[in-house]
């Protein structure tokens, strides 16, 4: 069966694969934010002492906590209230900063989102070409790269960040130590050193995968068959074992994004980059509940709608796959 | 940083009763080409246990007693590891530092295994509402990184070490309890299970006096590697300045510590902790990594 013969059963059934996985997405969300809005009643004493947390309980304090939580109405009608104005993006107002959270998340956002891109695509070239070569040289190439991986892998990001500032920016000179300088290009150099430090362990895991999934697709028949017709060896293993190999690679597309996000969180502030990763230390420290509340439902929400995407878009380009195996979770 | 790779087609359970832990694909040549390795890690393991059982006996220095006019000084006689920027003794740090750096990720594990071999053997054992009750809420603490869920409950009860271990113990359950679940479904399709149902034991008896010590094997590997990426994170928190308290000697704490140090050149007092995380994180996934080797080619036997 050709790609395009696809009988309209199977679209049928992916539609309704498509929705089945939406609303169960649309429900562990909901249980999230639920977490994320309760956790300001685990904390002792009562939710407005909590939120001010020592801040003077001025009426215009009063008045902006009043306007975003509605404190005085019931339990349940103060989380639909919030949900409501979360999903509109209205995030209310910093308690600390006395500005819109959607202002401040703004203004930062852009810095967050080119580091971790800058990191994604470093994962991806270096992990894949890792990997690659691991699996297809063998020998003391593959165990120096595998010695290299363990290691990666080992290395929290924030332990990277110091050890590349040491080396790089204080020894070395050869890169700047920290801050986002002005300009575009000033930006990109000032975050190349954090996107390593943030990309190194995802590189590692990366490449491992890369190997095991390429090295299993090495054992298949139609790479034998690829090979007895006189296929050249580049071309066996550039179309019919790292192609094949992919699927196993894209199914890490949730876990690769959620810990690139998370971690930007310890790699920001190791760097003094003034991204959300930052700004969620800094609100987490001053006790800046809304700040907090608002960027750890971007980072599940964006958690979770990666992998929607990867689940969704794995048996489109993968036809073997069975509509509903699930992405790696975690 | 946790990494489930175990997809829903590799963990069927009746096929492959090991095929279901979780672990990271990583390691795999290694564990098997340099047996030294392991034994190494080993080794490096039970070292560190005991340094941090023994750190007030071992540590040379009062670890935090500052000496300003000392600051940053290099490897002496009497500093063999040099000293900090406040002049505080960096072995001594580092030994009584072992002590809250495994105690954190201990209690993760001990929460995360406990929990999660209870909740998982009963969704296994029972199935029903209950497992898809416990599935759900699962998939929802999935959804949650580790680092995440212990920052947003550092930010409600403030620093300290007990409440981030508890949420981290909670945001690794679902890996044990999953693990659990898969082994407990394959277990129960035993022979000995029905023998022990026809004489009259009843399910809890079964579970706890037969079941669990069968797969015990597995989930301790398991909880294994995760003691690693727990130290990761709770060193992680305290880099951030939302672990232990700021004059509690730890891992993660000192290389915050030793940031300003690094930026006046003087690398020693935050490199040397660095390296202390790192080795430790790689020998625990090692052992953890070769236990479920072992567990899996023993099963492989039978």
């Amino acid at each position: 069966m050709t790609p395009g013969a696809r009988s309209p059963g199977r679209a049928a059934a992916f539609v309704r694969f498509a929705l089945r996985r939406l609303a169960e997405m649309a429900a562990t969300l909901l249980g999230a934010s639920f977490a994320i809005f309760g956790a300001m009643y685990l904390a002792p004493g009562n939710p407005a002492d909590f939120l001010l947390s020592g801040r003077a309980a001025t009426p215009a304090a009063l008045k902006a906590l009043d306007a975003h939580y509605h404190l005085n109405e019931p339990f349940v009608e103060q989380y639909l209230r919030w949900l409501g104005q979360m999903l509109h993006g209205d995030f209310g107002r910093s308690i600390e900063y006395r500005t819109p959270v959607a202002a401040l998340l703004g203004a930062r956002l852009p810095t967050t989102l080119l580091l971790v891109g800058m990191a994604l695509v470093m994962v991806l070239v270096f992990g894949l070409v890792l990997g690659w070569i691991s699996a297809v040289r063998g020998g003391a190439v593959d165990s120096t790269i595998l010695v290299a991986t363990t290691f990666a892998v080992g290395t929290p990001s924030f332990v990277a960040a110091i050890l590349l500032q040491g080396l790089f920016s204080v020894e070395l000179h050869w890169f700047p130590s920290g801050g986002s300088g002005s300009g575009p290009g000033q930006l990109l150099w000032h975050l190349t050193l954090p996107a390593l430090a943030l990309a190194l362990y995802l590189i590692g895991l990366l490449a491992r995968v890369t190997r095991s999934a390429m090295l299993e697709a090495l054992d298949h028949e139609h790479v034998t068959v690829a090979r007895s017709r006189g296929v050249p060896e580049r071309q066996v293993i550039r179309r019919h074992v790292f192609r094949n190999s992919l699927g196993t690679v894209l199914t890490m597309g949730g876990l690769i994004v959620s810990t690139l996000v998370v971690c930007t969180v310890l790699v920001e502030s190791a760097f003094s980059v003034d991204g959300i990763g930052q700004l969620l230390d800094l609100s987490t420290t001053t006790k800046d509940f809304p700040v907090v509340q608002a960027i750890s439902l971007i980072i599940v929400a964006l958690f979770m709608g990666v992998n929607l995407l990867v689940d969704l878009v794995h048996p489109l380009v993968d036809p073997r796959v069975a509509l509903g195996t699930r992405s790696v979770a975690g | 940083m946790t990494a489930d790779l175990t997809t829903d087609r590799a963990a069927d359970p009746a096929t492959d009763r090991t095929a279901a832990l979780v672990r990271r694909p990583v390691l795999t040549r290694i564990r098997t080409t340099h047996g030294p390795l392991y034994l190494a890690c080993v080794v490096f393991v039970a070292l560190i246990t005991a340094v941090a059982l023994f750190a007030p006996w071992l540590a040379p220095h009062d670890p935090n007693a500052v000496d300003l006019g000392n600051a940053l000084a290099g490897p002496s006689g009497i500093h063999p590891l040099g000293v900090d920027a406040s002049g505080r003794d960096t072995l001594s740090r580092l030994i009584v530092g072992a002590r809250t750096s495994l105690l954190g990720p201990l209690g993760v594990v001990l929460v995360s295994t406990v929990a999660g071999v209870a909740v998982g053997a009963a969704a296994g054992w029972y199935g029903g509402w209950l497992d898809s009750l416990l599935s759900r809420s699962s998939e929802l603490a999935l959804a949650f990184p580790g680092l995440l869920l212990a920052i947003l409950i550092v930010s409600v009860y403030g620093q300290g070490l007990p409440a981030p271990v508890i949420a981290l113990g909670v945001a690794y359950l679902p890996y044990v309890s999953r693990l659990t679940r898969s082994l407990v479904l394959a277990e129960r399709e035993r022979p000995y299970v029905e023998a022990y149902q026809v004489q009259g034991h009843s399910g809890p008896q079964i579970l706890v006096r037969h079941v669990i010590p069968n797969i015990a094997p597995v989930v301790l590997a398991q909880s294994t590697i995760n003691f690693g990426y727990a130290l990761i994170d709770l060193a992680g928190l305290s880099f951030l300045g939302l672990g232990v308290p700021a004059l509690t000697p730890d891992w993660g704490q000192m290389v915050f510590d030793g940031e300003t140090a690094i930026q006046q050149g003087y690398p020693l007092s935050a490199v040397l902790p660095c390296a202390a995380i790192v080795l430790t994180v790689v020998a625990f996934n090692v052992v953890g990594e070769h236990w479920a080797d072992r567990v899996a080619r023993r099963e492989s036997h039978e």
